[in-house]
């Protein structure tokens, strides 16, 4: 024990270091901060760690090339022993960094820590967040896979919309005219040394200031921040009735972490590595596209977007949206830290978490999408078929067989682009079903072109059977007088 | 010579360094800048595109649409199969044609074709296409993006090179002649 403390002694006079450690380590917090909701920054650290750790490993066997990357992935996942497990622990490291990213932030918001002093500690925390969405982004780019690219198409057609500057922005994104070899080269550099050094940098930053101006004290509803007083009374809770952050508040942080690296490690084996789906070949067209998690919620809104407001809304709504998390501490630096006096903030959170949470589960339904080959797959229900005359029977070959199916779902069974038909002869009247299928419109193609006039009728005698047997279908009470007729067609 | 002037002597020099490294910066920045925009500024002299041979008209049969591939013509090595493009060529009537981009106008996804309900449509976000390219409905803006063809030796002949986006003014301009056929 001699020998350590004179070899810790000798290196000690050379380095000068151990007293700002010591001093560091032991710098004294407020006493209810040493609290199950203060361990999500240093949660979000660790993660970060394990991704550069478990980076680094995959780099040996990685290689960058459009034409290599995705073979490269496959020895990853077969050929190398435990190469499946590395991945599966940077694929769900990148997860849990996401969220324990999002988490810490609500966090931080609901308990007023970004109020004064500590508006910019807030502010690279935003950008934190930034780089932190950028490097999941870039890393799906290298998972090169029918996803990447075509994620990268829809990167492209998004960058593309910027005015005057989006087909050079285009250029710039890909490297060249399309994506290719030059794409995943820049992505690579993006993924594995900018975003990178942007997030060593801004993490340092973080840290100092947490460190410079102390942790946020537990906000007490009406102890209110005011920029005259505030540094007097947190000097006060700290050196009064503060206490050491090592050991008495660093346990809980290590404890947290730790359970976090087991959670990430117990997903990684369980469910394994993300990926890679298909070659990154462009001509393989059968393919249905789909962002990792995280950007889930992004891919529901884009398809319930109306075409006019879809690229005003994606290129000012990031903006808007930075801008405000960037303005938030300089509007609200003063005044009331706690949640239970901020009622704003809290809908404020509900409302985007029950936002994001149906969107993303939207998305992992899309229901927008039709249902590509419900006419091949999904036969007519049997009870639907039933004492059905030959014109009717007919009807529903001419559903099946020009893809009404895709789009419309009956018994539950199909598409749900457009409306479920089950009772469809309830709401529209003969006349207003022959329109529709001809005519369209409501976001169904027309299908004037593609049906004859014997094809029509017959669908429309299959839609007019579908009803409840204790209803009539819908007919238009007005339609025998202006015919001329006193019969109203039974069906 | 006294102190003051000394001190604002070196201050002088001082200067005169950061002046030196000022003007360095600017003569390294200006290559460093060319060599990131690079891509931007080759699309801009000779340009991405050039005429690319389809195959033989005999591939497309009169009143199909058909799935072709062509390879683009910037390429490196080390593309994979990336360089392998895919386009829909219909041929409405044995001599004229239409070749569209697989891109979804909307975000660029692979259109697939429906020869039974004459349908293009779109896996990602539910965009369809009537047969000529036309929006038929979803969120797409505007009618799938068509290359320029011509037909020479037999052969069709697509001017091609640059992934179609909405935002493409050479996009626009081939694609802003789709109406019905």
């Amino acid at each position: 024990m001699r020998l350590i403390q004179k070899v810790g002694e000798w290196f000690d006079l050379r380095l000068q270091l151990g007293t700002s450690i010591r001093e560091t380590a032991e710098h004294r917090v407020p006493r209810d901060t040493a609290s199950w909701f203060y361990v999500f920054g240093s949660a979000a650290l660790t993660c970060f760690m394990l991704q550069i750790v478990t980076g680094i490993l995959l780099a040996l066997i990685y290689v960058p090339s459009a034409g290599e990357a995705w073979n490269s992935l496959q020895t990853l996942n077969h050929g190398v022993s435990l190469g499946w497990f590395v991945r599966a622990l940077h694929g769900w490291g990148s997860n849990f960094m996401v969220a324990i990213v999002l988490i810490h932030m609500v966090q931080v918001f609901l308990f007023g820590a970004y109020k004064f002093p500590r508006e910019l500690t807030w502010i690279v925390g935003v950008f934190l967040l930034l780089v932190t969405l950028g490097m999941a982004f870039t890393g799906q780019v290298l998972r090169f896979d029918q996803d990447a690219y075509w994620g990268l198409g829809i990167g492209a057609s998004i960058a593309s919309r910027v005015p005057v500057i989006g087909p050079w922005a285009v250029n710039l994104m890909l490297g060249g005219p399309i994506i290719a070899g030059a794409t995943l080269s820049r992505f690579f550099a993006l993924h594995v040394f900018v975003i990178p050094g942007l997030l060593i940098a801004f993490v340092c930053l973080h840290l100092l200031m947490v460190l410079k101006l102390g942790i946020n004290e537990w906000p007490m509803p009406g102890r209110i921040v005011r920029r005259a007083t505030y540094m007097q009374e947190y000097h006060e809770l700290t050196h009064k009735e503060g206490i050491p952050f090592v050991p008495n508040a660093v346990w809980k942080d290590i404890l947290f972490s730790g359970f976090i690296l087991l959670a990430i490690a117990v997903c990684a084996v369980h469910f394994g590595p993300f990926g890679p789906s298909g070659q990154p070949d462009p001509t393989i067209i059968q393919t249905a596209p789909r962002p990792d998690f995280f950007f889930l919620w992004l891919y529901a809104l884009l398809s319930f977007l109306p075409p006019s407001a879809e690229t005003p809304i994606l290129l000012i709504g990031p903006a808007v949206g930075i801008v405000v998390l960037l303005a938030l501490p300089f509007v609200a630096g003063e005044g009331e830290k706690s949640w239970k006096r901020r009622p704003i903030a809290v809908l404020t959170i509900l409302l985007v978490a029950v936002s994001l949470g149906t969107l993303t589960h939207l998305a992992e339904h899309t229901p927008w999408s039709p249902v590509m080959d419900a006419s091949s797959s999904d036969p007519i229900p049997a009870k639907y078929l039933k004492g059905l005359t030959a014109l009717e029977r007919h009807g529903a070959l001419v559903f099946q067989d020009k893809q009404c199916h895709n789009c419309h779902s009956l018994d539950n069974q199909g598409g749900h682009r457009g409306p479920a038909l089950d009772t469809v002869a309830l709401n529209l009247t003969e006349d207003q079903l022959i329109r529709q299928v001809i005519q369209g419109g409501g976001n169904m193609p027309a299908y004037g072109k593609n049906l004859s006039p014997a094809e029509t009728t017959a669908l429309v005698a299959f839609l007019e059977t579908l009803h409840p047997p204790n209803q009539r279908p819908a007919r238009n009470a007005s339609q025998a007088m202006t015919l001329g007729t006193n019969e109203v067609s039974p069906r | 010579m006294s102190t003051e002037n000394g001190i604002s002597r070196r201050a002088a020099l001082v200067n005169l360094g950061l002046f030196l490294n000022g003007v360095v910066a600017v003569i390294l920045a200006v290559p460093i800048v060319r060599y990131v925009l690079s891509p931007v500024v080759r699309a801009r002299k000779p340009g991405y595109e050039s005429w690319l041979s389809l195959g033989a008209l005999e591939q497309f049969p009169p009143g199909q649409t058909r799935l072709a591939t062509y390879r683009n013509p910037v390429a490196n090595v080390w593309d994979g199969a990336t360089d392998d493009i895919a386009c829909w060529v219909r041929n409405i009537d044995g001599r004229s044609f239409q070749v569209f981009a697989v891109n979804c106008a909307h975000l660029g996804c692979p259109v697939r074709w429906f020869p039974q309900s004459s349908l293009f449509m779109c896996p990602c976000h539910g965009g369809a296409y009537y047969q000529d390219g036309s929006r038929a409905s979803g969120p797409p803006p505007r009618g799938l993006f068509q290359y320029h063809y011509k037909i020479e030796g037999g052969k069709l002949l697509i001017k091609a090179g640059e992934m179609p986006t909405p935002g493409q003014p050479v996009a626009s301009k081939a694609g802003g002649k789709t109406t019905c056929a």
